[in-house]
């Protein structure tokens, strides 16, 4: 449709009250947020657990154990777990058979689809970022943890280190350069388990992806 | 485009004052999102601040806005995804169907896309065998019912929680029951089969990112994500005038649009799209098509005022405030996009022959403009509508409105021509308004629309003119018997 294409540029191009002038954007009410450390971790906490998440601080040293008891706890048979990012090493190299038991997604989607939709309880991802502003999980999904893994299991456990949380949105694109780096097939903001409130106006959670999201922070 | 005939306005808008269900859903509804809107915008400076900002970056993508979409383009073929022009809607299905037949596609599902309901694809997709089917909870809902969404951003909020339910019961089977938590599990799982056995996946985008070539879905559910991930093929649809400069564009805009729309200080999900499945990647679709949608946007372009129609982020604060929505509901209007915006959008793409009472059904009262996070003058373009369709083939020479000047009625136009002469002659002002005084008892107690819920005006006993001139008299008089009374003193 490239006379589509022409025909549309063209009356952009040969605008009936002439050329435009485009003004300048002054962001400083986006980039002049910043919070302490500590102060970035509360807001964190307060903010994604009013949208229903679960938060457990942790640290580098009992984490491991906090995810097993919740696992347990929530009665999962199968848990899928990356192969190669550490937080699926650490995890496989310090599990037992009492445990629900450790799954991969090692295969292209099409070969179980059905399995992975019906048959998996939970998942357990790493995170690249997170938001202290919005309380949300920066996820740049690839090989190793591809994109259903955050969205198809019913329990998503979500493991942050503390120091990966950033102030704002804006800061993350920026201070990691995100534009210039080329951005990866999927990049996602996750902020709370799945939701609606498309009936009356009343939440229910786990709509279309995970009902439950699982944070631990790991200070 | 099969929309629904204007006639029908005024007995439609007739219909829904006068049915309580509607009246209540609608205000419940609309009570809550703004006091939520509200409580999420704590500070108004900073509120202030983002929309002056918000609106710079609209206005600077539309300032720049073929060359941004040509970068676009360059960008998401460069990434491997395939873009698509359309000059309206007709020519946007056809291209979707074309892809879908080149897959042997039987079963598409749908993410919310407002520009797809503007261009009535999935009726499209169905005439030609191919089943598409909603997966927003709300838009399922409103399938269900054969309807179309009442608001754009919560489609059945016209709906309440039992009529769901016995909808649900009758085309689902589900039992009947006032537990959303029940309602919601269930349509998750009538909806996951689908899910799992659609061949081609198709979205709307709520921001395109010129500078990386990336298509930004902001949602709750996690439908949006599911449609743009599971099946082989994902096709995105979305106005020309949704593409943004920068990436650092959208952090502001994402963070307007949730808090404007329902309060929420981030929506639950943000997707990101730059490209099709690479290799070695486990999921996602082999295929990614965009297609750009104009329908009259590039005519608005053409308009210095018109233009900040185009600066809308779909957020649909501006009929959640609207006195005029909260009391007629979205159907009334009898268009894809109700309300304010809608009123300033679709006689652009319908023409101002079946819109023309559109720009009308509004009180101006100023809350969508003073609500609206990019600044987007909204009565002022009401206003403008108004005069481009009673008048827009006379007063602007040279005006892009379609149907501009259908609205004009010879009575109406005589009555102001005789009104204007008038008031420009002395003695045919005098005349006429000597005449009417006498005459007043003529004049009858039923004057239109107006006194069907009103006392009609009566004329005085006397012109204003009149009176001045008895009360200067009057004056003069009293002047003269106090210079006598001084006088003989």
């Amino acid at each position: 449709m490239s006379q589509a294409r022409n025909a549309i540029l063209g009356r952009l191009r040969h605008r009936r009250d002439g050329a435009l002038t485009a003004p300048t954007s002054d962001f400083s009410v986006v980039s002049n947020k910043q919070w302490s450390d500590e102060e970035k971790i509360d807001l964190f906490q307060q903010k994604i657990e009013s949208v229903h998440a679960e938060v457990h601080r942790v640290t580098q040293d009992n984490w491991l154990e906090t995810l097993k008891t919740l696992v347990q706890a929530k009665g999962l048979s199968d848990l899928l777990v990356p192969q190669k990012a550490a937080v699926g090493q650490a995890i496989r190299a310090d599990w037992s058979e009492t445990l629900p038991e450790l799954r991969s997604y090692d295969q292209p989607v099409t070969e179980w689809k059905a399995e992975l939709f019906s048959g998996i309880d939970g998942a357990v991802t790493d995170v690249r970022a997170a938001i202290a502003e919005t309380g949300s999980l920066v996820l740049w999904p690839d090989q190793d943890q591809p994109r259903l893994m955050s969205l198809v299991p019913p329990i998503h456990f979500a493991i942050l280190d503390a120091h990966q949380l950033k102030n704002t949105f804006y800061e993350v694109i920026v201070s990691e350069g995100w534009a210039s780096a080329g951005m990866p097939t999927n990049a996602l903001l996750i902020s709370g388990p799945s939701k609606t409130a498309d009936i009356e106006q009343t939440l229910a959670y786990g709509v279309h992806g995970p009902k439950e999201l699982i944070v631990l922070i790991r200070q | 485009m099969s929309h629904n005939p204007v006639q029908s306005f005024h007995p439609r808008v007739h219909e829904a004052i006068h049915n309580p269900q509607i009246r209540a859903n609608f205000r419940k509804a609309m009570d809550g999102l703004m006091d939520k809107r509200l409580a999420a915008f704590p500070s108004d400076d900073d509120l202030q601040k983002m929309r002056d900002l918000a609106a710079s970056i609209r206005l600077r993508a539309l300032a720049k806005l073929p060359e941004l979409l040509e970068k676009l383009e360059a960008n998401l073929t460069a990434q491997g995804i395939q873009v698509h022009w359309a000059e309206n809607g007709d020519q946007a299905c056809k291209i979707i169907l074309e892809i879908c037949q080149r897959h042997n596609a039987k079963s598409v599902i749908k993410g919310k896309s407002m520009v797809s309901e503007e261009m009535e694809l999935n009726h499209y997709l169905a005439e030609h065998g191919i089943d598409a089917l909603e997966s927003d909870l709300g838009e399922y809902i409103v399938q269900l019912a054969d309807e179309t969404p009442s608001h754009i951003i919560m489609p059945a909020i016209h709906k309440n929680t039992d009529q769901i339910s016995d909808l649900m019961h009758e085309k689902t089977g589900t039992n009947k029951s006032r537990d959303v938590e029940y309602l919601t599990a269930e349509a998750r799982q009538q909806l996951r089969e689908r899910f799992e056995k659609a061949d081609v996946g198709v979205s709307g985008v709520n921001f395109a990112v010129a500078e990386t070539g990336t298509l930004c879905l902001v949602e709750n559910e996690g439908n949006g994500r599911l449609t743009t991930t599971v099946p082989p093929v994902h096709i995105a649809v979305t106005g020309i005038e949704k593409v943004v400069e920068n990436l650092e564009d959208v952090a502001p805009l994402l963070s307007l649009l949730t808090r404007s729309a329902t309060g929420q200080h981030i929506t639950t999900y943000f997707n990101m799209i730059s490209s099709p499945r690479k290799e070695g990647e486990l999921d996602g679709p082999d295929e990614v098509h965009l297609v750009l949608v104009d329908s009259g946007r590039s005519n608005i372009y053409q308009d210095d005022e018109l233009l900040d129609t185009l600066r809308c982020i779909r957020c649909g604060a501006c009929m959640n405030h609207c006195p005029v929505y909260t009391r007629i509901g979205g159907h009334a209007y009898g268009y894809t996009y109700p309300g304010p915006i809608g009123k300033i959008l679709m006689p652009h793409m319908v023409g101002l022959e079946d819109a023309k009472d559109l720009p009308s059904a509004s009180t101006l009262c100023g809350a969508c403009g003073e609500v609206c996070p990019v600044r987007i003058p909204i009565p002022k373009l009401l206003v403008r509508l108004r005069e481009e369709s009673v008048a827009g083939d006379k007063q602007h020479d040279n005006s892009m409105v379609r149907g501009r000047g259908s609205k004009r009625n010879t009575t109406e136009t005589l009555i102001w021509k005789g009104w204007a002469k008038m008031h420009k002659h002395g003695g045919l002002y005098r005349i006429g308004t000597g005449a009417a005084t006498v005459f007043k008892g003529l004049m009858p107690n039923k004057i239109g629309a107006w006194t069907n819920c009103r006392t009609a005006p009566k004329l005085a006993a006397s012109t204003l003119h009149e009176q001045v001139k008895a009360r200067q008299l009057a004056q003069a008089k009293v002047q003269k018997e106090q210079q006598k009374s001084e006088g003989e003193a």
